[in-house]
């Protein structure tokens, strides 16, 4: 449980950062909140030769509304997704969701951009990306691009991501006032990454369902937007029918792994149960409203 | 000097003794960050070691090269059994009668098992050796399910010992076979067996788990060349055990060896046992001639140091049709991993498992065990309960409620028409031990009434008819268990370690100016010694508990003792601590007697100091006959004031109590909830309220997370799944329910001052209660078993297999 040697590198900002990792290439990796890499490091798993701690770069730093999108700076914690007022009046979701990672210390340092780029299936924040649809923000050795968290995960800690790339920013569109919204988490304890969870952002006319998206964490290599189980709702009024077939295509796209959490058959099923939960909360709220 | 102005009621609270809610003495360093644990001992020129592991469950080891580590920077040496072999320590003897390899000497038998170990002159350097130790291994066929341990084409584990018939305990069987232990008579329980009108039989098993203190198992030895002395601090349950068998072992002269144990962040009998790291950093201190700390990761914790249960139990009860049960017959399959590194005293190879017949009047009784060898880690200690006493409580409990299922009685009525009665005490069980007092029926019926049980019985038939009714998908469960624990090893005509009778010790020694210090061969890893053994003290002599210093865990200055473990210090040592009192209290009165001008008998004892009968006024308090013990003592009366006393107990004690658990599950997804959970404990007289109710909250804890997740898990392949807390179930105090206590006092006869030992009751009482109420809780789909642990995946599969999902 000790890590290999590194060299431990701190620039002040994302350019230096950047340029940094261009050098020193594959042997160097870029440390935000570090709650993934640390222990990957103290296990050996990963031993990179160079830590770069984005933690002296400002601009990393913050939340703010620009135009109809949140912008929230990469380095933006947990903790400070909690604090903030822009987040719970604008993207309440994010809020709840914040609230069932880990535990308050983890919170305190990890942060959002490490949640997103990582490419952990575990994370919850990349379900809900997908979710909402938000747009990562990078910067590399060529400049800057803008990637679709839809099109950002593509296996299992891979992501689009090119190397000497570095996630800046999160920019999420302003979901319609009124909206309904859930994140469903089973795990075995606090701490724990989900068994199953899914997020649901829907909105309704008339009783009956008008937009859906659905999230998935933790139920595949990476997190999924349940495309088909969202279709399986809009237009209906969410009853137990359609619950239903939203829960059976939702978990059509499902594939975990088994672990301790249970056997791969019990997260699917769990998997399904959180997506009706998910969606019955959701429409809870609107309805409450 | 004794303030007479004081009322009686005054003079006894300003005592704080036995009865009072004293606040713990030791929580003002420990809540200022200023315990001082091993790993805060630092000592100059300190070097740390640390184990290459093994990645294999089972390997021949065909060569080990040390010579890149040795370039690493700061590595200082590498030892391997090899090296080991120099100073005839590459084996170690178990307290169990078994032999452990120290360092893998040929094979490896389970995974992370010790196979060299790095010195270096930090934790870093020691990681970069361990990371360029070269080890070449051959894979073996790997053994993990103890059913298959004894087949006849099972892997050759232990070549060792492999054509020995004999073991620690009588013949072997097979190669994989350790022992084989056998109480109580087989042909009386086969015969009641053959008349039953009822009989039920089921395999119960209890699953491996682990003690997990949080500070895990360390030490810091330090040999000294030139006096030849070896010093060491360690996370010991029991340091004078240690410094007896370092110098067996070690071949030291035993005055030359120096056992601390510093403050200890928990034990749970994981730190009763001696573990390679101890011999390893002894070893290199010698070859260095530097200090040497080693320092457990949890991952090494959880899956090298010892583990505990693995006892697959096949259980029978035979009964009449009224349920009156008239026999038991148990099978115990004892899965101990690679070695038999069991914490029990030696003559016992299950530990005190014929308690098995419980609280219940089992007129004949026949208990075997096999124990067998695993690519496992070894082990085997006794977590938060008396030696294998939380196995029995599991296994009889579980099998009162499934005879209760099939005789369509209540479980509360089964139990309540078996328990042993009152007036059977002193009660011999059908399986050899003598049960020193109990009222079981007053503790049940208290405990019934507390929870409103016939109301609770009610509810939950409504619920089931609205499950059924497809009204909810929610399923009620009330799980009910009495246990009866033995406790305060021990006797020394049935107990021993080694050879060491267990007995425990207090040294007393009050100081002229009315205070003093008092010395106890146990060690506290949480429990609360400081508090309460100067509360046994103060109630004693009178002498306030906030004027008596305790101290433990110095091998140069307590008292020798066999430690903390299996619930023995208050019934051992609290003991001991009574009778010390008493000398100094004998000899007080003489000094009484002289000064007040009367005959001894003529004096009585009046909280804290003695007074001449008829005479109130005449009184001569404590404090002033401390100053005179030393200063002016009558003539022929030699001067001082202290005393020692080693006590050897002469039964165990025998603390019972009756737990209530009620339950809901959501079938669907297996998640639970603890409603409510009641727990009654008698543990006969009360020293500190509030300990006791600590001890009760902390063993109830750790009871829920062994019955509802927690366990040490192997894969087919015999890889250790549960290495860290994200997977080994430690509940936080976000899952932990909220817990109700409640108590009876019957004291033990025997003791000094009545008390029988509280820390491990709960864990004992606590799993069987959960477990009944998850299985009680789908018994009206049709369960009759479910297996622990019975975590949320579980849950819903016993659902799915009962077609309830």
């Amino acid at each position: 449980m000790i890590p290999g040697p590194f060299t431990y590198h701190r620039p002040e900002s994302v350019q230096e950062a950047v340029r940094l990792l261009g050098e020193l290439g594959e042997e160097a990796r870029p440390l935000a909140g570090g709650h993934s890499l640390i222990p990957m490091m103290k296990l050996r798993l990963a031993t990179p030769e160079h830590l770069i701690d984005l933690h002296g770069i400002g601009d990393l730093k913050g939340i703010s509304r620009e135009g109809d999108h949140i912008v929230i700076r990469a380095m933006t914690t947990q903790h400070e997704l909690l604090a903030s007022d822009l987040i719970a009046a604008s993207l309440p979701i994010l809020h709840e969701t914040a609230l069932l990672i880990a535990d308050p210390q983890v919170r305190y340092c990890g942060t959002i951009g490490g949640n997103v780029a990582n490419g952990d299936p575990g994370n919850d924040m990349p379900g809900l990306m997908l979710t909402l649809d938000a747009t990562y923000e990078l910067q590399g050795p060529e400049g800057r691009r803008s990637v679709a968290a839809r099109e950002f995960y593509q296996g299992a800690y891979f992501t689009a991501l090119e190397p000497g790339e570095i996630l800046t920013a999160v920019s999420v569109p302003v979901p319609p006032a009124g909206h309904g919204y859930a994140y469903e988490k089973l795990k075995r304890k606090i701490g724990d990454y989900a068994t199953a969870a899914a997020a649901v952002v829907l909105t309704m006319d008339g009783g009956t369902v008008a937009t859906c998206a659905i999230g998935l964490t933790n139920l595949s290599e990476t997190a999924l937007l349940a495309e088909e189980a969202a279709k399986a709702v809009i237009g209906t009024s969410l009853d137990d029918a359609a619950l239903k077939r939203a829960a059976d295509a939702a978990r059509a796209i499902m594939a975990p792994a088994g672990d301790g959490r249970g056997p791969a058959e019990y997260r699917i099923h769990v998997g399904g149960i959180m997506v009706e939960r998910a969606l019955k909360r959701a429409a809870a709220r609107i309805r409450a409203a | 000097m004794n303030d007479m102005t004081l009322t009686r009621e005054q003079r006894e609270a300003r005592l704080e003794g036995m009865g009072c809610k004293r606040k713990r003495v030791e929580d003002i360093r420990f809540t200022q960050g200023k315990g001082q644990y091993v790993d805060d001992v630092k000592l100059p020129g300190m070097l740390h070691g640390d184990f290459v592991r093994s990645p294999y469950p089972h390997a021949r080891i065909k060569s080990i090269s040390t010579e890149k580590a040795l370039k690493v920077p700061g590595v200082l040496a590498v030892l391997t059994a090899e090296t080991l072999k120099t100073v005839n320590l590459a084996w170690m003897p178990t307290l169990a009668g078994d032999v452990q390899m120290v360092l893998a000497d040929g094979k490896v038998l389970f995974q992370n098992q010790e196979v060299a170990f790095v010195v270096a002159t930090d934790r870093y350097a020691a990681d970069d050796g361990i990371n360029a130790v070269e080890v070449e291994y051959e894979q073996l066929a790997v053994l993990v399910d103890p059913f298959k341990a004894m087949d006849a084409d099972a892997p050759v584990l232990r070549e060792d010992i492999k054509d020995k018939t004999d073991g620690a305990h009588g013949p072997r069987k097979h190669y994989n076979h350790i022992f084989e232990w056998t109480v109580g008579d087989k042909d009386l329980t086969d015969a009641a067996f053959r008349k039953a009108e009822v009989t039920i039989k089921e395999m119960i098993s209890y699953h491996r788990t682990h003690p997990s203190p949080l500070e895990t198992c360390q030490c810091l030895c330090a040999f000294d060349k030139v006096k030849g002395e070896l010093t060491i601090y360690g996370t010991f349950q029991a340091p004078h055990v240690i410094r007896t068998v370092v110098s067996l072992i070690a071949k030291l002269p035993e005055q030359k060896i120096h056992v601390i144990a510093p403050d200890i962040g928990g034990g749970f009998g994981n730190k009763v046992g001696a573990y390679p790291g101890y011999i390893c950093a002894a070893v290199a201190s010698i070859v260095t001639g530097k200090p040497v700390k080693w320092v457990e990761d949890r991952i090494e914790n959880l899956t090298a140091t010892s583990f505990a249960r693995d006892y697959h139990m096949t259980t029978e009860i035979a009964a009449t049709k009224e349920g009156k049960v008239t026999g038991l017959r148990v099978h115990v399959l004892a899965d101990h991993g690679a070695f038999d590194a069991c914490a029990d005293p030696s003559k016992w190879p299950a530990g005190f498992f014929n308690i098995v017949t419980g609280s219940y009047d089992f007129p004949v009784a026949h208990l075997a065990v096999d124990g067998v060898y695993t690519n496992k880690a070894p082990g085997g200690v006794a977590y938060r309960c008396s030696f294998r006493v939380t196995e029995a409580a599991y296994c009889i409990e579980r099998a009162m409620d499934i005879l209760a299922r099939k005789l369509g009685m209540d479980p509360a009525e089964l139990r309540l028409k078996n328990f042993v009665r009152p007036e059977q005490f002193p009660y011999h069980s059908a399986l050899g031990w003598e049960y020193d007092s109990g009222d079981y029926h007053t503790a049940m019926k208290k405990a019934l009434e507390s929870v409103k049980y016939a109301e609770l019985r009610k509810e939950q038939a409504a619920k089931r008819e609205a499950f059924r009714r497809g009204e909810t998908r929610e399923i009620m469960g009330i799980g009910i268990s009495f246990f009866t624990e033995i406790v305060g090893a021990g006797p020394s005509k049935n107990c021993d370690i080694l050879g060491i009778a267990m007995f425990d010790s207090c040294e007393i020694r009050l100081h002229p100016t009315g205070s003093g210090i008092a010395r106890v061969g146990t060690k506290s890893q949480g429990q609360g010694h400081e508090t309460t053994w100067a509360q046994i003290i103060a109630s004693e002599i009178g002498i306030p508990a906030d004027d008596i210093m305790v101290e433990e865990g110095n091998t140069d200055t307590a008292p020798y003792g066999l430690g903390t473990y299996g619930s023995r210090s208050t019934p051992v040592a609290g003991a001991a601590i009574a009778m010390a009192a008493r000398k100094i209290k004998a000899k007080a009165q003489m000094i009484a007697a002289y000064k007040l001008e009367v005959h001894e008998d003529d004096l009585e004892w009046d909280i804290d100091g003695f007074r001449v009968k008829g005479l109130p006024e005449k009184f001569l308090g404590m404090k002033d006959i401390c100053w005179i013990a030393y200063n002016a003592p009558p003539p022929g009366l030699e001067p001082g004031l202290e005393a020692v006393s080693y006590y050897d107990p002469p039964n165990m004690t025998y603390p019972f109590g009756a737990y209530i658990c009620v339950m809901d599950i959501d079938v669907d997804t297996g998640v639970y909830k603890v409603r409510r959970f009641y727990a009654l404990d008698d543990c006969g007289t009360r020293i500190n309220p509030m300990i006791i109710e600590g001890q009760v909250h902390g063993g109830l804890t750790e009871a829920f997370a062994i019955a509802m997740g927690q366990e040490i898990r192997y894969d087919e392949a015999g890889n250790v799944m549960t290495g860290s807390f994200m997977d080994f179930f430690l509940p936080t105090a976000v899952e932990t329910p909220h817990w109700e206590t409640d108590f009876t006092v019957t004291p033990s006869p025997h003791h000094p001052i009545g008390a029988k030992g509280v820390g491990e009751s709960p864990n004992v009482g606590g799993v069987p209660c959960f477990s009944n109420a998850v299985n009680d809780a789908y018994s009206f789909l049709g369960a009759t078993h479910i297996q622990m642990p019975h975590d949320f995946w579980r849950n819903w599969k016993a659902a799915k297999e009962l077609g309830a999902v």
